[in-house]
């Protein structure tokens, strides 16, 4: 399987099974239109004859050789083999675990999938004795894993840091008794940030996400306090402060939501930058799709020509020596993840889980308060090892849309959660977001395309 | 090649028999938690 696009001047062909990209010249291309899936020794001669016209025959015969090359290198059209290897990720150990350590928020945003804060349940900081317990599960069913995470999450996680604090001094105890790395991260919308605070994610947390949604007017319309003001004005200077003092080997994110009412959010991202920001992720909300701020399937037009936007735009930087991170543009051709990772996909419910703060366990924080997902509690250490396992075999191959997908090893099967929620079935892709991921995805290979071809010349 | 320039040297098939040592970060804990990217993560995999 390939997936042949044009965009911003290149040919670009992406080998679905072995990962390759390539470059092709307009001769080449055309050529693709006449193969499927096989690359006969020599050039069908009907397809010279149609494009003879278009190309002279020897430049034709020359992209034939070329593109047979690939082939019997197995970088074009290649076989997918990776079946077998889906039915072997029962069984895996947990690596990785949400900690909603308060659902509770002193923001109202407007957009929020947690309800506001609080999942729809009541509101409440997670006591220490839970997150204590959280972090004995963790290394329990962690097996040989070194690395684990564990991200701060909430509602507001700086609204119970003290058990933040005695969370990560408990883990961090617990070490080198059981030969573990634990890594943290935290996301917090900024209000309760002080110079302690700041200091301690600094030190403790391999990253933090920091939530503004850009221009003031775009933060202010939906990221708002419980008297309906907005925050921009208090977090900025916070946000600035964390990132100045940040160690440049530590990874920090400023992450904004983008809706209906800021299509425009190239506008947004180049407000980061003027603050000073350059690691940036960018996401398009979820919701239902009634809500005035919704993205809809009629705004994808005006989203992809944003994106294309954001593309040359990062093209025009990178050339200057003034490169930023956009998350969802980054991909590694050479060594990004391995195969058994990209079918592992996000791995919510099978190495990832999140706790509520009651010890509730489940899949993932998109999961929590929807109680026939429930997993388990970390407190009497249960665990539902049928529904581990369910997820663990939840990948591209048990998602029928996904098998034949050109990008099936990008998004590896995007996010059971918004499946759940918009298609009813975590089997089910949800539309839109698999429509924004392909573009995305074509979006971030031309920047590797348009950068390589710098590079060269 | 004159007409092909090839961007990789990678190859996914390579890497399903020599991966899957489960120590790279999931990645909604990085900077996702609503859209999930599974290609930006970084392997982390020293014999890889």
């Amino acid at each position: 399987m390939i997936h042949k696009y044009s965009l911003n001047g290149y040919n670009i062909v992406m080998d679905t099974n072995s990962g390759a990209v390539h470059i092709f010249s307009d001769a080449a291309f055309a050529i693709l239109d006449y193969l499927d899936d096989n690359v006969p020794d020599e050039p069908p001669e009907y397809m010279i004859d149609k494009l003879k016209n278009r190309f002279d025959e020897k430049t034709l015969r020359e992209s034939y050789a070329e593109i047979r090359e690939l082939y019997k290198k197995g970088q074009l059209y290649s076989k997918d083999d990776y079946a077998p290897f889906a039915k072997m990720l029962k069984g895996a150990p947990i690596k990785s675990m949400c900690l909603n350590i308060s659902h509770d928020c002193n923001l109202r945003c407007r957009y929020c999938f947690a309800a506001q804060g609080d999942f729809g349940g009541a509101r409440m900081l997670m006591p220490f004795n839970v997150a204590k317990n959280a972090i004995d599960f963790l290394i329990a069913h962690s097996g040989s894993r070194h690395n684990l995470e564990v991200d701060f999450f909430g509602g507001e996680p700086l609204m119970n840091f003290d058990v933040v604090k005695k969370t990560v001094a408990y883990a961090r105890s617990l070490e080198k008794p059981h030969n573990k790395n634990f890594r943290f991260t935290i996301t917090t919308n900024g209000l309760m940030l002080n110079d302690d605070n700041i200091d301690f994610i600094n030190r403790e947390m391999s990253n933090c996400i920091l939530s503004i949604d850009g221009r003031k007017e775009v933060n202010d319309r939906l990221r708002v306090r419980t008297d309906g003001t907005g925050c921009y004005d208090e977090i900025v200077p916070k946000f600035q402060k964390l990132v100045a003092r940040r160690p440049k080997d530590r990874d920090y994110y400023v992450r904004g939501t983008f809706s209906k009412y800021n299509l425009d959010f190239l506008n947004d991202i180049k407000h980061y930058l003027d603050l000073g920001f350059n690691e940036i992720s960018v996401e398009p909300v979820v919701s239902d799709t009634k809500l005035d701020y919704a993205i809809q399937e009629e705004d994808l037009p005006r989203v992809f020509e944003e994106y294309d936007k954001l593309s040359k735009f990062m093209i025009e930087r990178a050339k200057r020596g003034k490169g930023f991170d956009f998350f969802h543009f980054m991909v590694d051709l050479d060594q990004g993840p391995c195969a058994i990772k990209r079918l592992r996909g996000c791995s919510c419910g099978n190495e990832y889980v999140a706790v509520t703060p009651t010890g509730d366990i489940y899949p993932c924080h998109q999961f929590v308060g929807k109680s026939e997902w429930k997993m388990g509690n970390v407190l009497d250490n249960t665990l539902d090892e049928d529904m581990k396992d369910r997820f663990a075999l939840t990948n591209v191959y048990s998602k029928p849309e996904c098998r034949n997908c050109w990008a099936k090893f990008y998004c590896s099967g995007g996010c059971n959660a918004n499946n759940m929620q918009y298609e009813g079935d975590i089997l089910k892709p949800h539309t839109i977001s698999c429509k924004l991921e392909k573009k995305r995805l074509e979006c971030a290979v031309m920047i590797k395309a348009a950068l390589a071809d710098t590079e060269s010349t | 090649m004159k007409q092909i320039k090839t961007l990789n040297k990678a190859n996914l098939k390579e890497s399903a028999t020599k991966g899957g040592c489960g120590e790279c970060q999931a990645s909604c804990q990085s900077a996702c938690k609503t859209s999930c990217t599974v290609s930006n993560q970084k392997c982390e995999n020293p014999d890889r």
